[in-house]
């Protein structure tokens, strides 16, 4: 996959995952290789089941690969012991999916300080970071309100907001508008635009080509591996075609490495 | 008319018993907590009066006297007991038979290592046509030898063939009986004991046969002679008013006393009702916690059930009959649970029934009467009606769309616990969270354990009565304490069971319904062990309250029924230690399913939830 040399935050070699056994085995990701640079936004795309959010699982550490290995900022995550891998979810990796998963009982800023408190910060550090994000994805007035009494759009800023509680190195989004509209989309696209604008490394898997013309690079995947690498500029449309296929990686393309981490600080302003 | 019935009858058959085989486990489970709730229904309601036949099992085998007319001397014999005053009772009217009278007196026996007062009865070779007490064991007395009664022989620890000594002397026991004329051992002074003398060791007396000679040897000044003489009435019944009267209207110091048959069942029955109350009480506090089990059950079944209801109207079916075939499911479970209870608590009776072993044979299989049937019946059909109605009100109230998601309801907000926890370390600020989440399940889980601790508490405090009076009985000691402390230990037992199984079912359900929240916390980075420290905490904050609860509640339970004794209170660390152990406990069960779910994978889990 592309190579980003000594700049890659997150790498993935080699990386396989199988589920069941004999007759009803199934082969979700083959021999997937992904070198991504800090700052740099990648998209995978692809039909359904074709193991894109396996994919983001195992890079996120939320499932062990059946081979291969992945490295987050130079450390691996996949035959690390669950303690760790669960430090290394809360410090280093946000995650949004598309199912928003809020909880329901919480309201929208304690669902967004919540990853800061359960790393130990104290409540009112965990609440200010919150409040700071929920201004920063123009939901500060709703701070207060259950999730139940937002639109889509808004809860999936929230889950946003929530990802970037503990300042993580890479937020991974799995289908972030498969369950929005067409305007809670738009929302949702200019956070993500927002987000790479101030440098924070992203990893989305969708549906969504708008989603995807924001991103340095558009991967496309069939039957667990990769077949396409896009190079795109300024995230606004597609720049050129690799048209790789098999399992055996993409390479030859190069990263704008921006910084790590990052945060909303660069944000333009959405409307709650 | 009829065919078009036919067929949905047999529709709704169908698809009631496609379901229970399509989820085995559930109904199972389901069906195992309604037969511990009818098994212990059954048990509490079929041990009342288990003690009446053991009685008159007796006073059948052993032609029992329906009257004990008992001569004693005056106070301080200043006066020999009026013998001619008793016997005359033999011609009064209304008497049909009569034996006696017996001269009897009380002596110290040493027997099975023991020093110990015995009531000491002369008797004839011959049996007579009434109070013939019945061998267990051995033969009848005859010169130099004994029968004692099987209670105090069993105490004592001796049986045919050994030596015993009365007053001294040396006597063999010769066999072993029981009789119906005087109340088994320790209560043989129900019917009226002198134990002046100083002589005579501390304790209860037992009783012992032996021939009128060695009986009227072995009176002393202090313990002089009496006389029984026992009387058949021609009406048995009314030997209760026969004997009320006749003591109501004798005045004189050494008038006959006369005792029921009805008298020495009750003074019989009151060395076992202690057991009988601790087994009723014990047996509705196991209900309770069965019919918990049935609710955490039954919830746990609701999202599925509320999702069928959804599929049976997206086909067609009307609400009445996806109730109907809700009702037919629960309604199998709770019958065949029913019947199964019934007949376990029924064979399960007699195990923890000893109703002393003055009687003959044990209390064998209590009454299964129809009200008592009936009972049990309407307790599972009602537990079978409420699990119906909940899913089919609500299925009917939502959309069909909505219960097609089957969604479970939106768990409770409690911003005040959300504020508190969030200065809590992680696994606290899971566990409370988890548990304000759902507040009626918490409930149930404190009342689980209440309800235990009650139980607990209220046994301690019957030990804490029973070390507190140690000498009352001498050196045999209370044999009703050991009875009773047997009852006590299986009742603590079945209480602890049951509720360790109520906390494993209430962690599960907990488990299911937090599984989303728990994948979340771990996707967000919470450990496995935080999660499972969460879930365990969750089900030790309601244990810890419950337990606190239980305290005075076992002791206004004990208060209740401790029969105008006064109250004994255990010491305070007993109670300290329950209040401290309960939560472990309850939470070191809760650490097992909650490090199974706490090391499942997270991913499809969040994948379940976006398809």
């Amino acid at each position: 996959m592309t190579n980003t040399g000594d700049t890659s935050l997150l790498r993935a070699r080699g990386l396989r995952k199988d589920y069941g056994k004999a007759n009803a085995h199934l082969r979700a990701v083959d021999g997937v290789d992904l070198e991504v640079a800090a700052g740099e936004t990648v998209a995978v795309m692809g039909p359904s089941g074709c193991g894109k959010s396996t994919l983001l699982h195992l890079l996120g550490g939320l499932e062990r690969p059946t081979a291969g290995e992945v490295r987050l900022a130079g450390r691996r995550v996949d035959n690390v012991g669950e303690r760790a891998v669960a430090r290394l979810r809360r410090d280093a990796v946000g995650f949004v999916f598309q199912a928003f998963h809020l909880l329901d009982e919480l309201t929208t800023i304690e669902n967004v300080e919540l990853p800061a408190l359960l790393a130990g910060r104290s409540p009112r550090a965990a609440r200010r970071r919150a409040t700071s994000l929920l201004e920063q994805v123009g939901l500060a007035d709703r701070a207060g309100f259950l999730p139940s009494a937002l639109s889509g759009g808004q809860r999936q800023r929230v889950a946003i907001a929530r990802a970037l509680a503990n300042d993580p190195l890479v937020v991974l989004a799995d289908e972030p508008t498969g369950n929005l509209d067409s305007a809670a989309t738009v929302e949702v696209l200019r956070l993500f635009d927002s987000l790479h604008a101030a440098g924070q490394t992203l990893v989305i898997v969708t549906h969504d080509s708008r989603i995807a013309a924001t991103a340095d690079r558009l991967i496309s995947m069939r039957d667990g591996a990769f077949v396409d690498e896009t190079r795109l500029t300024g995230g606004t449309g597609l720049s050129r075609s690799t048209g790789l296929s098999g399992s055996t990686g993409l390479s030859g393309s190069t990263g704008d490495a921006g910084a790590a981490g990052g945060g909303l600080g660069a944000f333009a302003g959405l409307e709650g | 008319m009829a065919r078009p019935m036919l067929s949905r009858a047999l529709l709704i058959g169908r698809l009631a018993a496609r379901d229970l085989r399509h989820r085995p486990s559930e109904a199972a489970l389901l069906l195992l907590a309604i037969t511990a709730a009818a098994t212990m229904l059954s048990l509490g309601l079929v041990l009342h009066g288990t003690t009446v036949r053991p009685y008159q099992r007796t006073r059948a085998a052993t032609a029992g006297p329906d009257i004990v007319a008992t001569a004693f001397p005056g106070p301080n014999a200043s006066q020999p007991a009026d013998l001619a005053g008793l016997t005359s009772l033999e011609k009064a009217r209304g008497v049909a038979a009569s034996s006696g009278p017996y001269p009897a007196t009380w002596a110290s026996l040493r027997g099975g290592g023991y020093l110990t007062p015995a009531m000491v009865e002369g008797r004839d070779q011959a049996q007579p046509p009434v109070d013939r007490p019945e061998l267990t064991q051995g033969s009848w007395i005859r010169p130099g030898a004994v029968v004692l009664e099987r209670g105090f022989a069993q105490a004592l620890g001796v049986g045919v063939g050994d030596r015993v000594t009365l007053n001294g002397r040396w006597f063999t026991v010769a066999g072993i009986a029981v009789s119906a004329a005087i109340p088994s051992y320790p209560s043989v002074c129900a019917v009226g004991c002198i134990l002046d003398s100083p002589s005579l060791p501390p304790g209860h007396p037992g009783l012992a046969w032996t021939t009128r000679a060695v009986a009227r040897s072995l009176a002393t000044p202090g313990e002089p002679l009496v006389w029984f003489l026992n009387l058949r009435l021609a009406s048995p019944a009314s030997a209760a008013t026969y004997a009320a009267t006749y003591d109501s209207t004798s005045t004189a110091a050494t008038a006959p006393y006369l005792n029921s048959w009805q008298d020495i069942a009750a003074a019989d029955g009151r060395q076992v009702s202690t057991e009988e109350t601790v087994l009723l009480v014990g047996s509705w506090l196991l209900g309770l916690l069965a019919v918990a089990s049935v609710a955490v059950l039954a919830g746990g079944r609701m999202a599925d059930q509320l999702r069928r209801v959804g599929l049976l109207k997206a086909v067609g079916a009307t609400p009445g009959l996806v109730a109907l075939v809700l009702l037919a499911e629960h309604l199998v479970l709770a019958l065949t649970a029913a019947a199964l209870g019934l007949a376990v608590g029924w064979l399960a009776a007699p195990l923890l029934t000893n109703p002393g072993a003055g009687l003959l044979g044990s209390a064998g299989p209590p009454s299964l009467t129809p009200s008592v049937a009936g009972l049990v019946v309407a307790v599972a059909l009602g537990v079978a009606v409420a699990a119906t109605l909940v899913p089919a009100i609500r299925g009917a109230r939502t959309s069909t769309v909505g219960a097609l998601a089957g969604a479970a309801r939106p768990p409770k907000r409690r911003a005040i616990v959300t504020r508190l926890s969030a200065r809590m370390p992680v696994p606290l600020l899971l566990g409370m969270r988890l548990a304000a989440r759902r507040p009626r399940r918490a409930l149930l889980s404190a009342a689980s354990v209440a309800v235990t601790v009650t139980g607990v508490v209220a046994v301690l405090m019957v030990h804490a009565r029973f070390d507190a009076n140690p000498s009352a009985y001498g050196q045999l000691g209370n044999p009703q304490v050991n009875r009773v402390g047997q009852v006590m230990t299986v009742i603590t037992v079945a209480l602890i069971v049951m509720a360790a199984v109520n906390a494993l079912l209430i962690t599960w359900a907990t488990v299911l319904d937090a599984r989303r929240s728990s994948a979340l916390a771990r996707a967000l980075g919470s450990t496995p062990s935080q999660v499972s420290a969460g879930l365990a905490v969750a089900q030790m904050l309601p244990a810890l309250a419950a337990a606190i609860v239980g305290i005075p509640a076992g002791m206004l339970l004990y208060g209740s029924l401790k029969n105008g004794r006064s109250m004994t209170y255990p010491p305070a660390w007993w109670l300290a230690s329950v209040v401290v152990a309960t939560p472990l406990v309850v939470g070191a069960l809760a650490l097992v399913p909650s490090r199974v779910a706490a090391r499942a994978s997270v991913a499809p889990v969040l994948q379940a939830e976006t398809a």
